[in-house]
Order: C-alpha cells, then sequence, then structure tokens
C-alpha cells in the first residue's frame, strides 16, 4: 500500500511502486484531467504539482510521491475560480484541449512564484509543454490577464 | 449509463420507429424548474422534451442542447454550429449547450453522404441545415405559444428563449412550451434571416466547451473508463505490412496485471489491468517478424527515385498555352526542385479506442472525425449489422486528418482484439506507436521551370509533382481520381490563380507501401510551399518585388488580391526593419478560401531561424465566430510552422526513424511568434478555416529566410538545412 495525499484527500493505493503516478491519478484514481501525451517528460501533458512544484507525472515513480502534497488540474479549483481558469475561458485559449490541464498546472507554478511575469519568464516556464493545436499566443495572453486578476484582487 | 446517454439512446429508438426520427417527443423523468414560476404555466402536466429535428431539443428546464454531427477536435465546432440554430431559434445563448452527435444517416455530411469531419467543411456544409433546424424549431414555439394564447402566430415573435406577444407583453419560455411544441407539425423551408439581422453570427463568441477544458472534466476517448475493461498494448510490425512469424510471451506473462498476449492480424496484443502493466509486457515479448515486401524502403531510395521521375514527363492535370513552345522564347528560365518528407500528424491525444462487444452488439467510444466508415468497418469485423454497432464521438485530442481514416486502423484493430479477448477493452497507442503508425502526409518531390519575358513577367510555369495517392485503394478513388490524378496530389498547383499565360502541371503517382492520409491541408500542404516558393524565385529572376508580382498577377482574383493587400499592408510590407530581420510574402487559395501571410524573421550566424512575427489576412466568406476564425489562423501557423521548421519521418530498412517528441520535434511556445489575424469582412458564402491557414506558412518563411541571408529553402524541414552565415 502507498499512501498518497492528491487534492488534499488521503488515499492508500495498492500499485507497483514503479507505476509512474500519471497512471495512478488516471487508472487508479480516476482523475483523468491530468494527460498522457509522450510518457517521457517531452510534452507536459501529465504536469502536476508536486509540493508546490510541476512536475511530469509520467516519469514520476507514485512511491516518490508518497507523503507529499500531489495536486492536479481537478484540484487547483473545481469551480473554475482560479485565475488562470478564469483567464483561460475569458480568452478562449483551448483548442482539442488536451493539454491543457498541462499548460495551466505549470503555468500555477510560475504564477504562485512570479506575481507579474514577462513573455520571456512565460516562454521559460512553458517550453516543457507542448500544444499542438497553436495556442502558444492565447496562453501568453492569459496568464499575463490571470496575474493581473490575481494581483487585482491580492 | 447518463442522463444524456440515456436519452440519445431513447432518442434514436424512438427515432427509429418513426422512420427517421424527424419528429418526436420525449418525455424525461428529470426536470429543472427553477424559473418556472415567473412563466406561464405550460398545458400538459407532464414536463417534456421539444425534439423537432435530429440536431434540437429543447427540455422543459429551458436548456436549448443542439446535437453537433460534427467532431470537435479544438476547430470550435461544438459552439460554432450551435451559434447557427441558436441565431435563427432565437435562442438565450447562455442556456445553449452541445451534445456529440450518435451515428445515424441524419447526421451524414451534406455532400460527402457520410458521417465524417474533415476537409475544412462543418462551417460551410451545415451553414443552411442548422440555421433551418433552429428556424424550424422556432416556428413551432411560437406556433405552440399561438395554440395557448389563442392568438394568430404571425402576432407572436421569438427573443432570447422566449415567446412574446408584443401586444399583451406575454411572455413563455421556450421550455414551458416543450410539450405543446412537440405536438405541432414541422413546418417546411422555413425563410431564414436576412444576415443583417444577425444577432450572435459574427460576433466574437465564447467557446461552449472552454470550461470542461480548464478543469479536467473534459472527456477524450483515452480518458473513458467502462466496467470491466482491459487496457491493451499491441506490438506491431516494424515494417509496414509486416507479419508475426512466431512469439514468446512467457516473460510477458510473468508480469503482474498481465491478463492475457494474443496474436491478432497488426500483430501481438498484451491485455492487461492497466497501461503500465501493458507496457512493461509488451517491452518483454519476444517476437520473430516477417519484414515482407517493404524491408528495404529508406528515405534515401526514395528520394532518388522521386527526383528521377522529376524529369520526366507526367500524366497532364491541367494545360494552359504552349508551355513547351514558351519556354523555348522565354527571356530567361529557371529551373527548381523542392522536396518535403512524410510527416505524422502527432496529435497530442496517441490513438485509442475503447470497444465493448457482445454477441449482439457493439459499443464503442473513440475520438474520430469517421463515424460511418468507423462503424461499418466495426461490424463487418465483429460480425455484425451497422445498425447493432454504436459509436461514441468523444473529444478528440487533435485530429489533423489521422482520425478520419478510410482503412479504420485504430477503430478495426481494437475491434479484433475485443473478439479475440473477449472482455471490454481500451486500446492504447503509445507516442512511439502513433508516431510510428504510418498513414502520413505523403513525402513529395515538385520540379519547376519557370519562364520570364524581356520585362521580367512570368511567361511559363511548368511544374511536375511527385508523391504516393492519398485517395487510391479507398472509397474517395472513384470519385476523386480522374485519368489516374488524384485530385488531392495536384490541388494548390494546377487551380494555380495566377495569370500566367503558359502553364502546365503534371504528375506521378509511385506505388509505395508508406500508408499515407490527408494531414492538415493534404495536397496544399506541399504545393502550397513549393507554388510560392517558386513563385518568389521567378519574381526575383525578374528583378521585380515579389508582393508587386502577385498583385499583378492576381488582377481577375479579387479576393486573393484583397487578401494579399491586407496582409502586405498590416505586415508592412516595403517598411523598414531592424538590422539582420526580412520579411516574407505567400498566398495560398485552399478549402474555397483566400489566406495571405507575411513573415518576419532573422538568422543568426549559427543558422538558427527565428520567426518574430507571422501576419495573416483571410477570406473565407462569412464568419460565423471571428475569434474561431482567428483561433483556427493561429493554430493554423504554428502547425505550419512546425512542419516547416522541425518535423520529418524518414525511414531505413523500412523502418520509421522517429519515436517521440524528442526526434519528431514540435515548436514550442519560446518559438512561437506573434501572431496577427485579420478577416475580410464578407457576404459570400462560408468556406473552410481549419486548413487554410496552413499552406502559406513555409513559403511565406522561406521566402522571407531568402531576403534574410539570400539563400533559398528548398527542403523542409529547415532546421536541417544549413544556413550558417
Amino acid at each position: 500500500m502507498i499512501n498518497l495525499k492528491v487534492n488534499g484527500k488521503q488515499l492508500n493505493v495498492d500499485v507497483d511502486p514503479n507505476t509512474p503516478l500519471l497512471w495512478v491519478l488516471r487508472e487508479t484514481l480516476a482523475l483523468t484531467g491530468t494527460k498522457y501525451g509522450c510518457g517521457m517528460a517531452l510534452c507536459g501533458a501529465c504536469t502536476v504539482h508536486l509540493n508546490g512544484e510541476a512536475i511530469r507525472s509520467c516519469v514520476k515513480r507514485v512511491a516518490d510521491a508518497a507523503g507529499k502534497e500531489i495536486t492536479t488540474i481537478e484540484g487547483l479549483a473545481p469551480d473554475l475560480s482560479h485565475p488562470l481558469q478564469k483567464a483561460w475561458i475569458e480568452v478562449d485559449v483551448p483548442q482539442c484541449g488536451y493539454c491543457q490541464s498541462g499548460q495551466i498546472m505549470s503555468a500555477a507554478v510560475l504564477l504562485s512564484e512570479n506575481p507579474a511575469p514577462t513573455d520571456n519568464d512565460i516562454d521559460e516556464a512553458l517550453t516543457g509543454n507542448i500544444c499542438r493545436c497553436g495556442t502558444y499566443s492565447r496562453i501568453r495572453k492569459a496568464i499575463h490577464r490571470a496575474a493581473e486578476m490575481k494581483r487585482s484582487t491580492a | 449509463m447518463s442522463a444524456t446517454e440515456m436519452k440519445r439512446r431513447d432518442f434514436l429508438k424512438t427515432g427509429a420507429a418513426l422512420g427517421g426520427g424527424l419528429l418526436l417527443s420525449l418525455y424525461v423523468p428529470e426536470w429543472a424548474l427553477a424559473d418556472t414560476a415567473r412563466e406561464a404555466t405550460p398545458l400538459s402536466a407532464t414536463p417534456a422534451t421539444f425534439a423537432p429535428n435530429a440536431f434540437v431539443r429543447i427540455g422543459a428546464d429551458n436548456i436549448v442542447t443542439v446535437i453537433v454531427n460534427k467532431s470537435e477536435m479544438g476547430q470550435g465546432v461544438y459552439t460554432s454550429l450551435p451559434m447557427m440554430v441558436a441565431e435563427e431559434l432565437e435562442a438565450d445563448w447562455s442556456k445553449v449547450r452541445y451534445e456529440s452527435a450518435p451515428v445515424d444517416a441524419v447526421y451524414n455530411h451534406p455532400v460527402f453522404g457520410i458521417q465524417m469531419t474533415g476537409g475544412s467543411t462543418s462551417t460551410a456544409s451545415e451553414w443552411d441545415r442548422f440555421r433551418q433546424a433552429g428556424a424550424t424549431a422556432r416556428v413551432m414555439l411560437i406556433g405552440a405559444a399561438a395554440k395557448n394564447w389563442k392568438v394568430d402566430p404571425a402576432s407572436l415573435r421569438a427573443e432570447n428563449g422566449y415567446v412574446i406577444n408584443p401586444a399583451t407583453g406575454a411572455r413563455a419560455s421556450f421550455g414551458s412550451l416543450a410539450d405543446v411544441a412537440a405536438t405541432m407539425t414541422p413546418p417546411k423551408d422555413v425563410p431564414l434571416k436576412d444576415p443583417k439581422d444577425f444577432k450572435l453570427i459574427g460576433k466574437p463568441t465564447r467557446r461552449l466547451d472552454t470550461p470542461d477544458k480548464v478543469n479536467g472534466a473534459a472527456q477524450f476517448g483515452l480518458d473513458v473508463a467502462i466496467p470491466g475493461m482491459m487496457t491493451v498494448l499491441i506490438a506491431r510490425a516494424p515494417v509496414f505490412g509486416g507479419k508475426v512469424l512466431s512469439f514468446n510471451a512467457d516473460k510477458t506473462k510473468a508480469v503482474p496485471g498481465v491478463k492475457d498476449v494474443l496474436q491478432i492480424p497488426s500483430g501481438v496484443a498484451v491485455i492487461a489491468n492497466g497501461f503500465w502493466p501493458a507496457k512493461q509486457g509488451r517491452d518483454k515479448l519476444e517476437i520473430s517478424w516477417d519484414d515482407g515486401p517493404n524491408a528495404a524502403l529508406s528515405t534515401t531510395g526514395m528520394r532518388e527515385q522521386f527526383a528521377a521521375l522529376a524529369k520526366t514527363p507526367g500524366l497532364v492535370a491541367r494545360k494552359v498555352g504552349d508551355p513547351a513552345k514558351a519556354l523555348t522564347t522565354a527571356a530567361k528560365t529557371i529551373t527548381a526542385e523542392f522536396e518535403v518528407p512524410y510527416l505524422a500528424h502527432a496529435s497530442m491525444e496517441p490513438l485509442n479506442c475503447v470497444v465493448d462487444l457482445r454477441s449482439d452488439r457493439c459499443e464503442i467510444w473513440t475520438g474520430t472525425q469517421f463515424q460511418t466508415g468507423d462503424r461499418a468497418a466495426a461490424a463487418a469485423t465483429a460480425g455484425l449489422k451497422p445498425e447493432q454497432v454504436e459509436i461514441h464521438t468523444t473529444m478528440l485530442g487533435g485530429g489533423f486528418g489521422r482520425r478520419a481514416n478510410p482503412a479504420n486502423d485504430f477503430v478495426v484493430e481494437a475491434v479484433q482484439v475485443a473478439k479475440a479477448a473477449k472482455v471490454p477493452v481500451k486500446v492504447v497507442w503509445t507516442r512511439e506507436d502513433d508516431t510510428r503508425g504510418g498513414y502520413y502526409r505523403p513525402m513529395w518531390y515538385d520540379r519547376f521551370v519557370g519562364g520570364i519575358d524581356e520585362k521580367g513577367n512570368p511567361l511559363v510555369w511548368t511544374h511536375t509533382i511527385v508523391g504516393q495517392s492519398i485517395l487510391a485503394g479507398t472509397p474517395f478513388e472513384a470519385f476523386l481520381v480522374k485519368d489516374g490524378i488524384d485530385g488531392t496530389s495536384v490541388e494548390g498547383a494546377a487551380d494555380l490563380l495566377y495569370g500566367i499565360p503558359n502553364l502546365q502541371v503534371d504528375l506521378h503517382t509511385p506505388k509505395i507501401g508508406v500508408p499515407v492520409l490527408w494531414w492538415r491541408s493534404v495536397g496544399h500542404s506541399h504545393n502550397g510551399f513549393a507554388v510560392e516558393a517558386f513563385f518568389d524565385e521567378l519574381a526575383h529572376a525578374g528583378g521585380k518585388d515579389p508582393y508587386e508580382l502577385r498583385r499583378a498577377l492576381l488582377a481577375n482574383q479579387p479576393r486573393m488580391r484583397g487578401v494579399l493587400e491586407l496582409a502586405a499592408q498590416k505586415g508592412d510590407w516595403g517598411k523598414k526593419l531592424p538590422a539582420g530581420r526580412a520579411r516574407g510574402i505567400a498566398t495560398h487559395f485552399s478549402f474555397d478560401s483566400y489566406v495571405a501571410q507575411v513573415a518576419e524573421v532573422s538568422v543568426d550566424k549559427q543558422g538558427a531561424v527565428r520567426v518574430h512575427r507571422m501576419v495573416c489576412a483571410v477570406d473565407c466568406g462569412r464568419v460565423v465566430n471571428p475569434d474561431s476564425v482567428k483561433a483556427q489562423m493561429e493554430g493554423g501557423i504554428i502547425f505550419g510552422l512546425t512542419a516547416a521548421l522541425k518535423s520529418e519521418i524518414t525511414l531505413d530498412h523500412g523502418r520509421v526513424q522517429q519515436r517521440n517528441f524528442h526526434d519528431y520535434q514540435m515548436l514550442r511556445i519560446n518559438e512561437a511568434p506573434q501572431m496577427e489575424v485579420y478577416i475580410v469582412p464578407s457576404t459570400e458564402k462560408p468556406t473552410g478555416v481549419g486548413e487554410p491557414g496552413v499552406p502559406p506558412v513555409a513559403p511565406a518563411l522561406a521566402n522571407a529566410i531568402f531576403a534574410a541571408t539570400g539563400k533559398r529553402i528548398r527542403k523542409l524541414p529547415i532546421l536541417k538545412v544549413d544556413l550558417r552565415g
């Protein structure tokens, strides 16, 4: 049994400790908002937070996530109240939407560390997240917008 | 089963009983009555759902559900098609929802006659039908109110989800009229609005599917889980057309979680209780393969074959004037050869398919663009009738053509697995499987010989195209391949818009064992590059400004000339740039839309290309959702830049050499340029937007690189071209 703390809930899972966290989230815990894209930490679709850091869950052994705070897209703000979600809706960022959980989770860590990121800061923080639909310019715009919302309510 | 699915099944059942499902009223158990207190009381005690046709359903809760027969793969069709219905229905947009259509003849593409999404046709082909669906429902709702209020329907109007009697001020919500409306006979040929009265169409409108795509709720094929389902990975032949000779699964079966290992026509399937055991198990398989007839295929060999063919005359797709003679009288001739590689679609969501096969029915969940074909193929594989197969179209994590396969590969294979495994299965393709799975954009080789007159104007243009046919061997061959010429091989070349007096476009179609398929913009994806890059060469050979020459030769093409001028103006064509930066321009007509783009680039001493800015002008007729058009152009630009700069699929000894995103690269956010999209206002019929943004990207970029460095780009991807200063 491995003890995980996911989105604030303590859970025990009975899986091979070498299983990547991604598949435990998706298959064992049915948190399918975190996506599989490459399995090699190349695309960022599987990005979640581990103790507040953005990590690629497709290459993180579940055993290594035990006891740490895991946040998935479902735990960010289920009611869409996170500034990034609001900004994503306002700017209409997603096209197919498949990569967007990962994009948002990467952006959330950026915003928590940098309240006013520049385009360069954004590019640096999100270089690991591929969007095949090409929503990059809207992602930049939405992150600026979210930063603005966050600052105005701070 | 969700309430939605329940409703959908009942709907289909009732529809079938009525012979087409055009008029039915459906009683559902749940009803939300939040705002009924301030609305007219329904005459009937039973709350009803009003479903005047296969595309609209209105519940007692006032929710208007638009059943969309097109797959949502990012292009915004779950918003733009509901907008058309809502416009004519006079619906309250905040109450409009979308739902994916089941497979039924009523949902067939009005032109293609099958249920599918592709060819950038969704808006254009449904423009009349979806508006008509909304208008019909509106007339019936007004009829219901007139009956309730015992007044002349002509005295009533619909507005923002209500039927209103202007004389009395009475109002009835659509939901409160649903049951009575359901008893009305649908009128025929309801007149549609004058476009000047549009309230929704033409206004930037937020997508209905965005909220679900920012909290993890949107369900893609890969997210589907059904009771008892096993996850399956398949070891497929390393060479296209290869077969399993023998295999040893002892080590695989020893992996905890692996339940079964089965041979299927395409390889060996590992059936497990999750992705990870299936992957571990597959890695441990020992398989001996018969590589088959394609074992010697290599990109180098194909390239030599294509280059040799390009020097010989092919089948003539178009001929104007006397090109052979004109070449002898031209003041100057130039020759150039262009080549582009095989490309994988690389949707972010790798291919997958869930199948629940029973003795008398088969249920499939997958992100497909090709429902009719997939259903027929699944039925044939399962030994069932098509109507015994139900397909649930999930959200598609990208399509780009890969999920519309006339060979129905990922669906048929999953049904084969389900048949052999005798349990519900989810077949998952890893990224490597997806990259190596074939059905690529073909590799192309283009040879041009052009001539200019003594004034520097193009006199003659000959273009020989070499590449595989996408349509040969598919059901589309019969009507889209004529006299040996696949229309998709020469699109964007044979229909050149420039006024050049002598023109010839011919085609060679070598047969090669690499499966090919349409890939966002199909033939235009290579012809756009080759044609517009060669045009730039001709302009320079004649000492002409490439913009001015295009403008001059588009004298009879006002719409293309319009986008060209707009792109040039917004893109600051001819204006000074900082040192090291240069611009290139290109146009392309595809999917009945006109696009022009200006690229602004710099190339550093190490040969690295930086795209700073892309300006795009598009004329796609009347626009339903301008923000979606912009998004599609932006996406098309990134897609086009990725192909132009980075991606290629190559083969050696029959084996695809790329595996994942490290060697099949995508453009990333730090490489994404500033983008501007300008839409030409138009009252013409809507035309395509999903694909037309792609073709002009590579040539605009290549032409800009020439302006910056003096080096011509004649081969993609540019990453492989030496541009060191």
